[in-house]
């Protein structure tokens, strides 16, 4: 492995925050597209998954950074796919006994946690070099970036596809749905449009910090 | 492509056609399928027609705007599209569906790839593909051509709000005095009842369907007349429908009661329109003289087994977008050897 700069992060609100929002695990990073597109098609799905993932995030990274020290380094990634399954099958089993129709809804994707690579990427990027507090605010601060990132396109998705938002109906019975929202090909749709917003978001505000004396922001 | 020797003084350079040109040929070569269309639907298909062109030239200034390069609604490309989308789009489609079909068309179809002379594949069957996936039952709702209040009255599902679902129009239908009207068009019934509609009628376009995809002879005459103009490849028409013809060929042999003839595979449903003004499309198309026939022998062919074989009714649309996907591919293996290269050289390259 090449050595990353072993500099221990001191707890400070950047550690939460950035997750929200600079290092958004779906919108600016791209990663965990599978579960994203997959059980985004209701608002009530893409937020049980997203707080799914927040919990495996945190419990895996706050146990990983606490042996990361007895860890050998031939072995990390087996060990830490061991603990990440331990937390993954947890949720499997909490969510089987809160909500069996949710459990049909997010399907194989609770155990597909366990490869989800925003989780790994953590791991081995940030859990296994940081102390425990730090690691455990950022892991949450991830997970609270996946989950509104996953509500996002979960609530356009299913305003537009069945005309509903968890489950309540929102524009009475004459609402024509765009049946492909719900489907696949909606999911790409969706994301691409945040991800368009998004990245006009950051560019303007660029183009704004480079340009501060008035020139206009588009005299390119 | 020389034709003939020159024989006056010089100068013989001849200005080439530009863009623009190009473009409002194809515009008037639809004119007549658009009066057509207007003519057998009434008010309704004018309204849809006019906003699916309305809706794609407001989404192409909106994106040219947005790009801060100049207003390039006036290549008249946006036009062709908008028109094309209302061809395509059955007579009585909501309109506001209709604008969210013409938008996505021009906005993910063409402005997002960079605008015209970028786009993979043809923007207006992007924007149909999208309704067809989004409204399902709203795309495949037709009525009757020729009713007689056509003129006088919308067919009740055009103004629907934007939004809300559209109404049965089966007692609207039913109100209409139409005889014989089986809610199917001529693809459906012979796909579905094995009944085949005399070659005449869907040839010259006295049946149901889209707005504009019914009379095959019209469209057939407005396409030769733009190929003369050299506005579109020849080669690629014509293979689409030989590809379609020689596709259907020998299932219609092997079961004349089962499989439809070649003759109402190229006369019915939107073969004739697709093949003529969406299949040819400029940006979207192999270059090469090969690679255009292998590309419309591939639309043609698909399109046919779509239709014998798969769930859908027709199948020239998503043939055509696999046929656009491809395209550059084609294009690609079908590079023409250029005169006195040696053979080495080019496998280097």
């Amino acid at each position: 492995m090449a050595e990353l700069p072993k500099h221990q992060e001191d707890l400070s609100l950047d550690t939460f925050v950035r997750g929200l929002w600079k290092e958004n695990p779906v919108f600016v990073m791209l990663l965990g597209m599978c579960p994203t597109l997959a059980v985004s098609n209701s608002a009530i799905n893409a937020i049980s998954m997203g707080l799914a993932t927040t919990f495996v995030l945190a419990g895996s990274g706050a146990l990983i950074s606490w042996l990361r020290n007895w860890i050998p380094k031939q072995v990390r990634i087996a060990s830490y796919i061991v603990i990440i399954a331990t937390f993954v099958t947890i949720v499997d089993y909490a969510i089987q006994a809160i909500s069996l129709d949710l459990y049909a809804a997010l399907g194989a994707f609770i155990q597909l946690i366990v490869v989800n690579c925003i989780i790994l990427g953590r791991a081995e990027a940030y859990a296994s070099q940081q102390r425990l507090v730090p690691t455990l605010v950022n892991s949450l601060g991830i997970g609270a970036g996946f989950t509104i990132a996953l509500f996002a396109l979960g609530s356009v998705r299913e305003i537009l596809g069945s005309g509903t938002l968890f489950g309540l109906h929102l524009f009475g019975a004459g609402f024509q749905p765009w049946v492909v929202m719900v489907l696949p090909p909606g999911g790409f749709f969706v994301l691409g449009a945040w991800l368009l917003l998004f990245n006009w978001i950051k560019q303007r505000g660029e183009r704004r910090a480079d340009a501060p004396t008035g020139v206009p922001a588009n005299a390119r | 492509m020389v034709k003939g020797i020159e024989i006056r003084t010089s100068p013989h350079l001849k200005r080439a056609l530009n863009v623009q040109q190009i473009m409002r040929s194809v515009v008037y070569a639809m004119l007549p399928i658009c009066a057509f269309a207007i003519w057998q639907f009434g008010l309704s298909a004018a309204l849809l027609l006019a906003t699916t062109t309305g809706a794609a030239v407001a989404t192409e200034a909106w994106f040219s705007r947005l790009r801060g390069a100049g207003n390039t609604v006036a290549d008249w490309s946006a036009v062709i599209t908008g028109i094309l989308l209302g061809l395509t789009l059955p007579p009585g489609f909501p309109l506001w569906m209709a604008a969210v079909a013409a938008f996505v068309g021009i906005g993910l179809g063409k402005a997002l790839f960079g605008g015209l002379g970028y786009n993979v594949m043809n923007p207006a069957l992007i924007g149909r593909a999208f309704v067809q996936a989004a409204f399902p039952v709203a795309i495949t709702t037709w009525t009757p051509a020729f009713a007689p209040s056509r003129f006088v009255e919308l067919i009740p599902t055009t103004l629907t709000a934007p939004f809300m679902r559209p109404e049965s129009v089966t007692d609207w239908i039913a109100g209409l005095g139409v005889d014989s009207w089986t809610g199917a068009t001529p693809l459906a019934m012979q796909k579905f009842q094995h009944v085949e509609t005399p070659a005449w009628d869907t040839f010259a376009g006295l049946v149901s369907g889209s707005a504009g995809e019914t009379s095959a002879l019209l469209i057939l005459v407005c396409g030769l007349w733009l190929a003369w103009r050299g506005c579109l490849d020849w080669r690629i028409p014509a293979s689409v429908l030989a590809g379609a013809a020689l596709t259907a060929l020998p299932f219609w042999l092997v079961d004349p009661g089962l499989y439809p003839s070649p003759w109402f595979v190229l006369s019915s449903g939107g073969l004739m329109l697709a093949a003529w003004f969406m299949a040819s499309d400029m940006v979207a198309s192999p270059v090469t003289p090969w690679g255009a026939i292998i590309y419309g022998v591939f639309i043609g062919a698909l399109t046919v087994i779509i239709r014998l074989f798969g769930g859908l009714v027709e199948g020239v649309m998503y043939a055509i977008l696999l046929g656009n996907a491809a395209g550059p591919l084609i294009s690609a293996w079908t590079q023409p050897r250029v005169y006195g290269a040696v053979k080495k050289a080019r496998a280097k390259s």
